[in-house]
């Protein structure tokens, strides 16, 4: 214990960076993917066809092993220069981070009442004016929570993307691991865990804040 | 006003197509209700989806105001009508000043203009600016959220109004109340209205003029009393039910029916020797007994039989109730079993004496509406 403390006594600047660099490359990812996920997700919505298509696919990247889906990369990767290194861990946490945020997209926005869609239909909403006033609004709190299931599951993930260079957190176990280095596993360990929590509960909070006043409402009626 | 020429409709194609309007000619005049009535499945509410483009004409053509509506952009065309459902479809994450707000905000009205005009809608349906405007829909009760709907569509004050069963959703008698309340504000308003209800007591009472439909077809387009007492065929006779009758009477008003003959007026200084003369020479049963232009009582020949010599106003017995020139024939009867009268009579908006109105006057109004209308010219 004291061997731990300690550890995080000399170190104190190598874990700011390592923590710093493991934020900085799941919240990229979070951020890309949202913005692709999100997108799909809505898309989606148009085509009941398209949709099972497009959610059995995420299901199936899903599946892949990690460390699997680094090594697919590392030769399609390769061919601009970036077969290890920050670029595939950031891929990767993209392509596991769109199961969650388009399911979630998507049901949330399928799960609007109809009645709100005719009724918007007809006052003369456009298509894009009712999903931003209507069918946005009331989808984001489920939307927010993919981003969440997204995020934590990154955290972890790209622990294991130190492997391939990625830098961040995972730095310390896999290093910790080739050294028998017990209290460097342990901290980088702890730093992960905590990381994920933390996330976790701020997106939380997140979820919270943007939940309609009215919808909120409605949920503490029922 | 609304024109539709061989309105048609089809869903799907080749073997499993549906018709689900078909070639429906009709119009509805400005400034009058027209309540589309009929079984689910009739094609009604498909008729006013069409109207203002939810849905897209397969056939024929609709013209609003003269323009045909094929040739509008459909996002504008909805601006322009008032749209309200029977789900009401609030949105949720919206005040009730932002849900009524929703067409005035499309149209980009100004921020003042709008709060006046949520406010003045709010007062209209007899809800409290001040308490309502910053509340979200689930605060409220089924009636208050019908309003709202009702308050929404009529938002950007458009000439025309598509309504789907909007007082579908709340119990009998919070609709009555909301129903009373709709026609007040449409007699000053004066809207072009498309109102789709499957109750028939509904249309009657809110239709200026009612159009039936089955399967698709507009069966019958008549104003209500026409609609229950010529019904064209036995689906509508069917359909208006074996107590139209009633239900006539329901529309009917005693102004309608009542008699205004001389015959039955008397003055209150007339003396009873006067009185019983005048019953025999002018062959009637009963008199009203008139002071200052107002009835004071009536008389009967039983009632002068025990009376004491003297002037009317002395012997004259009072009416247990005066009917209103506006009371329903329905009303009229109701008052008449009750008070075990066969006579009443009716006074003015002044109190002053109108009419008198007895069983036989209120059978014989009855029948002059059931009875066949004569050819022309034949």
């Amino acid at each position: 214990m004291t061997a731990l403390i300690q550890f995080f006594r000399d170190n104190t600047d190598t874990i700011w960076r390592l923590t710093y660099e493991h934020v900085w490359i799941v919240s990229l990812a979070v951020c890309l993917a949202t913005v692709i996920g999100v997108s799909i997700g809505i898309a989606i919505t148009r085509d009941e066809k398209m949709a099972n298509r497009v959610i059995n696919a995420a299901n199936v990247l899903m599946t892949i092993p990690s460390i699997a889906l680094f090594g697919i990369m590392l030769p399609i990767l390769s061919v601009i220069g970036h077969g290890l290194g920050k670029v595939p861990a950031v891929t990767a946490l993209v392509l596991y981070s769109q199961l969650p945020i388009i399911r979630n997209t998507y049901t949330a926005i399928k799960n609007v009442p109809p009645e709100l869609i005719e009724a918007g239909k007809g006052l003369g909403m456009s298509n894009l004016r009712r999903l931003r006033e209507v069918e946005i609004p009331l989808a984001i709190p489920v939307i927010i929570a993919g981003l969440r299931t997204a995020a934590v599951m990154n955290i972890g993930i790209a622990a294991i993307a130190a492997y391939i260079g990625s830098g961040g957190l995972g730095e310390f176990i896999q290093q910790g691991i080739s050294r028998v280095y017990n209290e460097m596993i342990v901290a980088g360990a702890l730093l992960v865990s905590l990381l994920a929590i933390f996330v976790d509960i701020a997106m939380a909070l997140v979820e919270r804040l943007v939940t309609p006043k009215g919808t909120a409402l409605e949920k503490k009626m029922k | 006003m609304i024109e539709y020429q061989e309105a048609t409709k089809i869903f799907g194609s080749g073997d499993e197509s549906v018709t689900a309007v078909s070639d429906v000619s009709f119009e509805i005049e400005k400034g009058s209700l027209v309540t589309f009535l009929g079984p689910s499945g009739c094609g009604k509410t498909t008729l006013l989806r069409l109207t203002n483009r939810l849905l897209n004409l397969t056939r024929g053509k609709i013209f609003v105001d003269g323009n045909d509506i094929m040739s509008e952009d459909p996002v504008r065309l909805r601006q322009s009508m008032g749209y309200a459902i029977q789900q009401v479809g609030l949105f949720p994450n919206k005040t009730i000043h932002g849900n009524i707000a929703t067409v005035p905000k499309l149209l980009g009205w100004e921020k003042d203009r709008i709060d006046e005009r949520v406010d003045e809608l709010l007062k209209m349906l007899r809800l409290d600016p001040e308490t309502f405007r910053d509340r979200y829909p689930v605060e409220l009760s089924g009636g208050q959220q019908q309003r709202i709907g009702v308050a929404r569509c009529l938002a950007a004050d458009p000439a025309i109004l598509l309504m789907d069963e909007p007082f579908g959703a709340i119990d009998p008698i919070n609709r009555e109340v909301i129903q009373d309340e709709f026609l007040r504000i449409q007699n000053k308003l004066k809207k072009t209205i498309a109102f789709v209800t499957h109750d028939l007591q509904e249309a009657i009472k809110m239709g200026d003029k009612i159009a039936i439909f089955k399967e698709g077809r507009l069966v019958q387009y008549d104003p209500p009393e026409v609609l229950l007492t010529q019904p064209k065929d036995d689906y509508i006779a069917d359909f208006v039910g074996a107590d139209r009758a009633l239900k006539v009477l329901g529309i009917l008003r005693a102004e309608d029916a009542m008699n205004t003959d001389e015959r039955y007026v008397l003055k209150s200084t007339a003396g009873t020797a006067e009185a019983r003369e005048c019953l025999g020479d002018r062959d009637v049963d009963h008199c009203v007994v008139v002071k200052d232009d107002k009835p004071y009582g009536y008389i009967t020949g039983e009632i002068l039989k025990e009376a004491k010599e003297g002037e009317l106003r002395d012997v004259a017995a009072s009416y247990p109730v005066l009917l209103d020139a506006k009371t329903t024939l329905r009303d009229v009867l109701s008052q008449m079993l009750m008070n075990d009268m066969e006579m009443l009579t009716v006074a003015d908006e002044d109190g002053k004496y109108a009419g008198v109105i007895t069983f036989r006057d209120i059978q014989r109004e009855l029948l002059e509406g059931f009875r066949e209308p004569e050819n022309e010219g034949g």
